[in-house]
C-alpha cells in the first residue's frame, strides 16, 4: 500500500544541499505539495503562476508593497524583548534546581493594521490581482483573521469581496464577521460538510470554478495548489527577514530558536524561511492538540495524520481508514483546519523543523500568563506557541536568543475566553453562580 | 504552458500493458454511434442511500435505457460537485460506504451485467490512501472499465493516469470551456475510453449550459481526437438530454437529477422508501427517450 509505506519513512536519507530552494518546477517541495486541481481552474493557476513569477521579477511591484507595508501596514513590526517573561520562566527554571531561562523576544506580528500577521499576505495578492486586472475577491476565512484582512483591502483597493466561513465559524466569531460586513465584504456562511475551514475552502473554490473570468481568490494560507503555498510564504518572509535584521541590530548576532504555530502554518513559514539554511537556529512549529492528540480531538496534522491529497495540495491531513477527511477541533478557530502547508510537511520529514503540539488547556493558560506579564493580550493562535515556550525556554541557558512569533492580537477571542474563564475570572463560565 | 506540455509530453510515453483488444466503453459507444443516436450515460453516487437500495437501482439501469454506468466514490470533500452531489456523498458516507463497497458494488453489478461499460468517478484522495497499484488491481478485477478523478489534471499524470493504463483501465479526462486550443492537446495526451465535456464553467448540478456553445465545443474537441465525446453539468431532464444529444455529442451525462429522485424520495430519517427505485429507474428512462429523440 502505497500511502502506508510513505508515512512510515516518506523521504528517508535525502538531504537536500539548501532548505530554501523549493518548490520544483511541478510545484513540490519533496513528496509534498503539487496541482491537484479540477481542469477548470488549471489555465487560472497557470495565470496565476505566471503573474506571480513576472511581478516577482519587477522592481516596481516590490516598491509598491514596501510603500504600502511601511504607510498602511505598519511595518516593520517591532521585536520585543519580554523582560518580564523571561524573567518568570527563570524564576521557574530556579524552582526545579536549574540556572536556565532563555531570553524571549516576541515578533510583534499582532500590532499590525488588522490585528495579525494575514495583512502581509494579503496586501501582496490584492496588488498582484490588481495587476492581473482582477475586480472580483473571493476568499475563505476561519476566525476570521484572514477575511478581516483581505475585506480591509479590499475596502482600500475598492474591490468587491466575498468571503466564505463555516457556518459553525460564524456562530462563534460574530465581531468579526460584523467587521467585515462594515467594510463592505459579502460573507457567505458556508452550510456544507462539517461547516467549518475546509468546507469553507470547498466553496470558494466552487465560487473560482464557476467566475472564471472575474475572480481572484485570495487563499490565507501556505497551503493550496502551486504557486499559492510558495507565494503565500514569500509574502509572509517578511517577518522572518526582519527578525534576522533586528536581532542582529539587538544582541549582534541570530537567534538560538524560533517557535510559531501552525495552522496551515504562514506565520510560522514567514518567520522560518529566512533561517532555513542557519543551521545554529533550532526551529519549532506548534500545532493545536485540542482535548490532546489521544482524545483525536484535536488539530495537529503531523502529530496525528497521515500524508494524503486535498485542496489542491498533498500534506499531512487528519483523515480515517478510508481516506475520507475528519473534523478538526482546536479552541482557536485559526487553527482549526484538518491540513498543513505542504512545505512543512516536507520540513517534518526533512527534521529540520521539530513540530510540537498543545493542549487548549495550555494554550489557555499561556494566554493568561502573557496578558499579566506583559500586558500584550495574544490571539488564541500565538498562545498555542507561548505554551510550549513555557516548558522551552526554562530548560535553555540565559543566554539562549529564542523568537515567538506573536502572530494575531487576542481581542477577538476576548468573548470566547470570558466564556470559559467566567466574568470574573473565577472559572465560572457565562455567569453561572455555581 | 511550454513547460507543462513539455512535462506532459515526457509522462505521454505508451503505455505498452495497455489491452489492445476492443473494451467494453469503445464497443458501447460503436454501437450506440451504429443506431444513429448519442449515449445515455447516468452518474450516482455508491452506497446513496444505502449499498442494497443502490445495487438494486444501477442493477436496473441498462434496462431503462443508460448506456454507461458512472459511479460516485464518495468524498468528504468534493470541490467541483455542487449541493446534490455533495449531499449524496455524504449520505453514501453515514450509511457505511467505503472504496472497498464501492468495488463490491461493481462486482455485484457484474455477476448480471458484463457489457455496461462502468466508470468510476470521484477525486484522488480515497483511491491515494488506498494505495494507487492495489486500487487499480482491485477496480481491473471488480469489473470497472475507467476512472474520472476530478483533482488530477494532465500536470499530475503519473499519480494515477498513467498507472491505470498501464492497468487496462481508461483514465477520462474532462476538457472545459477554459480548456483552450493551445492546452487541449495537453488534456488528450493520455486520456482514453471518452472525454468528458464539462459544458459549464462551474459545478455540477448548476447552471444549464447553452446548447450553442456546447456544439461548438464539441466541434472543437473533434477537431483534436477521435475519442467519443460526452457532455455532463446541468443535463436535468428529457429536454436537456434531447438538446445536447442534437448538438452532435456522442453521450449525455445526467447526475445531480437522478441524485435528487433518491433525496425526494426519502423519508424522515432519509432511508430509502418504496418509491426510491422507481423514482429513479423512471427519470432513467424519460433520459433515454430525450436522448433518442436528438437526432430523430
Amino acid at each position: 500500500m502505497s500511502a502506508s509505506s510513505h508515512s512510515a519513512s516518506p523521504q528517508a536519507g535525502q538531504r537536500p544541499n539548501s532548505y530554501r530552494s523549493g518548490p520544483d518546477a511541478r510545484g513540490r517541495f519533496g513528496l509534498y505539495g503539487g496541482q491537484f486541481v479540477a481542469e477548470t481552474l488549471m489555465p487560472l493557476v497557470h495565470e496565476l503562476e505566471t503573474a506571480w513569477a513576472e511581478a516577482k521579477a519587477d522592481p516596481e511591484f516590490h516598491a509598491e508593497l514596501q510603500r504600502h507595508l511601511a504607510t498602511y501596514v505598519g511595518r516593520p513590526s517591532p521585536l520585543y524583548y519580554a523582560e518580564r517573561l523571561t524573567e518568570h520562566l527563570r524564576g521557574e527554571a530556579r524552582k526545579a534546581g536549574g540556572d536556565g531561562g532563555a531570553k524571549i523576544y516576541l515578533k510583534r506580528e499582532e500590532l499590525n493594521h488588522t490585528g495579525s500577521h494575514k495583512v502581509n499576505n494579503v496586501l501582496g495578492q490584492i496588488l498582484l490581482a490588481r495587476r492581473m486586472g482582477k475586480q472580483r475577491i473571493i476568499a475563505e476565512t476561519g476566525a476570521g483573521q484572514h477575511g478581516v484582512a483581505t475585506a480591509t483591502l479590499c475596502a482600500r483597493f475598492g474591490l468587491e469581496c466575498i468571503v466564505y466561513m463555516g457556518a459553525v465559524d460564524v456562530e462563534r466569531q460574530m465581531p468579526n464577521v460584523f467587521r467585515m460586513r462594515m467594510l463592505g465584504a459579502t460573507v457567505v456562511p458556508v452550510e456544507s460538510g462539517s461547516r467549518t475551514l475546509k468546507d469553507a475552502m470547498n466553496e470558494a473554490m466552487r465560487d473560482w470554478v464557476t467566475n472564471v473570468d472575474s475572480t481572484f481568490y485570495c487563499i490565507g494560507t501556505v497551503a493550496g495548489m502551486h504557486p499559492y503555498p510558495a507565494m503565500v510564504r514569500d509574502f509572509q518572509s517578511i517577518i522572518g527577514s526582519e527578525t534576522r535584521e533586528q536581532m542582529l541590530a539587538a544582541e549582534g548576532r541570530l537567534p538560538d530558536s524560533l517557535i510559531a504555530c501552525i495552522g496551515g502554518g504562514s506565520n510560522a513559514m514567514g518567520l522560518f524561511h529566512p533561517f532555513l539554511d542557519d543551521p545554529e537556529v533550532t526551529i519549532y512549529g506548534v500545532e493545536a492538540a485540542g482535548h490532546g492528540i489521544s482524545s483525536g480531538q484535536h488539530a495537529a496534522s503531523i502529530a496525528g495524520g497521515r500524508p494524503g491529497v486535498l485542496h489542491g495540495n498533498r500534506t499531512y491531513l487528519l483523515m480515517d481508514a478510508d481516506g475520507q477527511i475528519t473534523e478538526a477541533h482546536s479552541i482557536s478557530a485559526g487553527l482549526d483546519y484538518p491540513g498543513i502547508g505542504p512545505e512543512h510537511a516536507w520540513l517534518h520529514d526533512m527534521g529540520r523543523v521539530n513540530y510540537l503540539s498543545a493542549t487548549d488547556d495550555e494554550a489557555l493558560a499561556a494566554f493568561q500568563l502573557l496578558t499579566r506579564l506583559e500586558g500584550i493580550i495574544p490571539a488564541l493562535e500565538p498562545a498555542h506557541a507561548l505554551a510550549r515556550v513555557i516548558e522551552l525556554a526554562p530548560q535553555k541557558p540565559q543566554d539562549h536568543l529564542m523568537v515567538v512569533s506573536l502572530s494575531g492580537r487576542g481581542d477577538k477571542d476576548v468573548p470566547q475566553v470570558a466564556d470559559i474563564l467566567g466574568p470574573n475570572l473565577d472559572g465560572n463560565r457565562g455567569g453561572a453562580q455555581a | 504552458m511550454s513547460a507543462v506540455e513539455a512535462k506532459t509530453a515526457a509522462a505521454a510515453q505508451p503505455a505498452s500493458g495497455v489491452a489492445t483488444g476492443v473494451t467494453r466503453i469503445d464497443a458501447r459507444f460503436a454501437a450506440c454511434k451504429a443506431e444513429g443516436r448519442a449515449a445515455l450515460v447516468t452518474f450516482l453516487t455508491a452506497g446513496d442511500p444505502d449499498f442494497e437500495t443502490s445495487l438494486g437501482i444501477i442493477a436496473a439501469l441498462p434496462a431503462a435505457g443508460a448506456d454507461v454506468i458512472e459511479i460516485g466514490m464518495p468524498f468528504t470533500d468534493p470541490m467541483a460537485d455542487g449541493p446534490s452531489i455533495q449531499a449524496a456523498g455524504l449520505r453514501a458516507l453515514h450509511a457505511g460506504q467505503t472504496q472497498v463497497r464501492t468495488l463490491e458494488l461493481v462486482r455485484r453489478f457484474r455477476e448480471r451485467d458484463q457489457a455496461t461499460p462502468i466508470i468510476l468517478m470521484g477525486y484522488y484522495n480515497p483511491i491515494y490512501v488506498y494505495g494507487v497499484e492495489r486500487f487499480l488491481a482491485d477496480a481491473k478485477a471488480a469489473g470497472v472499465d475507467g476512472l474520472i478523478v476530478v483533482d488530477l489534471p494532465p500536470e499530475e499524470d503519473d499519480e494515477l493516469c498513467l498507472p491505470a493504463l498501464q492497468a487496462g483501465l481508461a483514465f477520462i479526462r474532462l476538457a472545459t470551456p477554459t480548456t483552450d486550443d493551445a492546452r487541449l492537446p495537453v488534456v488528450l495526451a493520455n486520456t482514453a475510453g471518452f472525454v468528458y465535456y464539462v459544458s459549464i464553467t462551474g459545478i455540477t448540478g448548476s447552471a444549464t449550459p447553452d446548447f450553442g456553445q456546447v456544439g461548438a465545443a464539441i466541434a472543437r474537441i473533434k477537431r483534436h481526437t477521435s475519442l467519443p465525446v460526452v457532455v455532463g453539468f446541468g443535463v436535468k431532464n428529457a429536454g436537456h438530454a434531447a438538446a445536447v444529444a442534437a448538438t452532435g455529442a456522442d453521450g449525455v451525462v445526467v447526475g445531480s437529477a437522478l441524485v435528487d429522485r433518491i433525496r425526494d424520495t426519502l423519508d424522515g430519517a432519509g432511508k430509502a422508501t418504496a418509491a426510491t427505485h422507481d423514482a429513479v429507474v423512471s427519470l432513467a428512462g424519460e433520459l433515454a427517450r430525450g436522448v433518442r429523440a436528438g437526432r430523430a
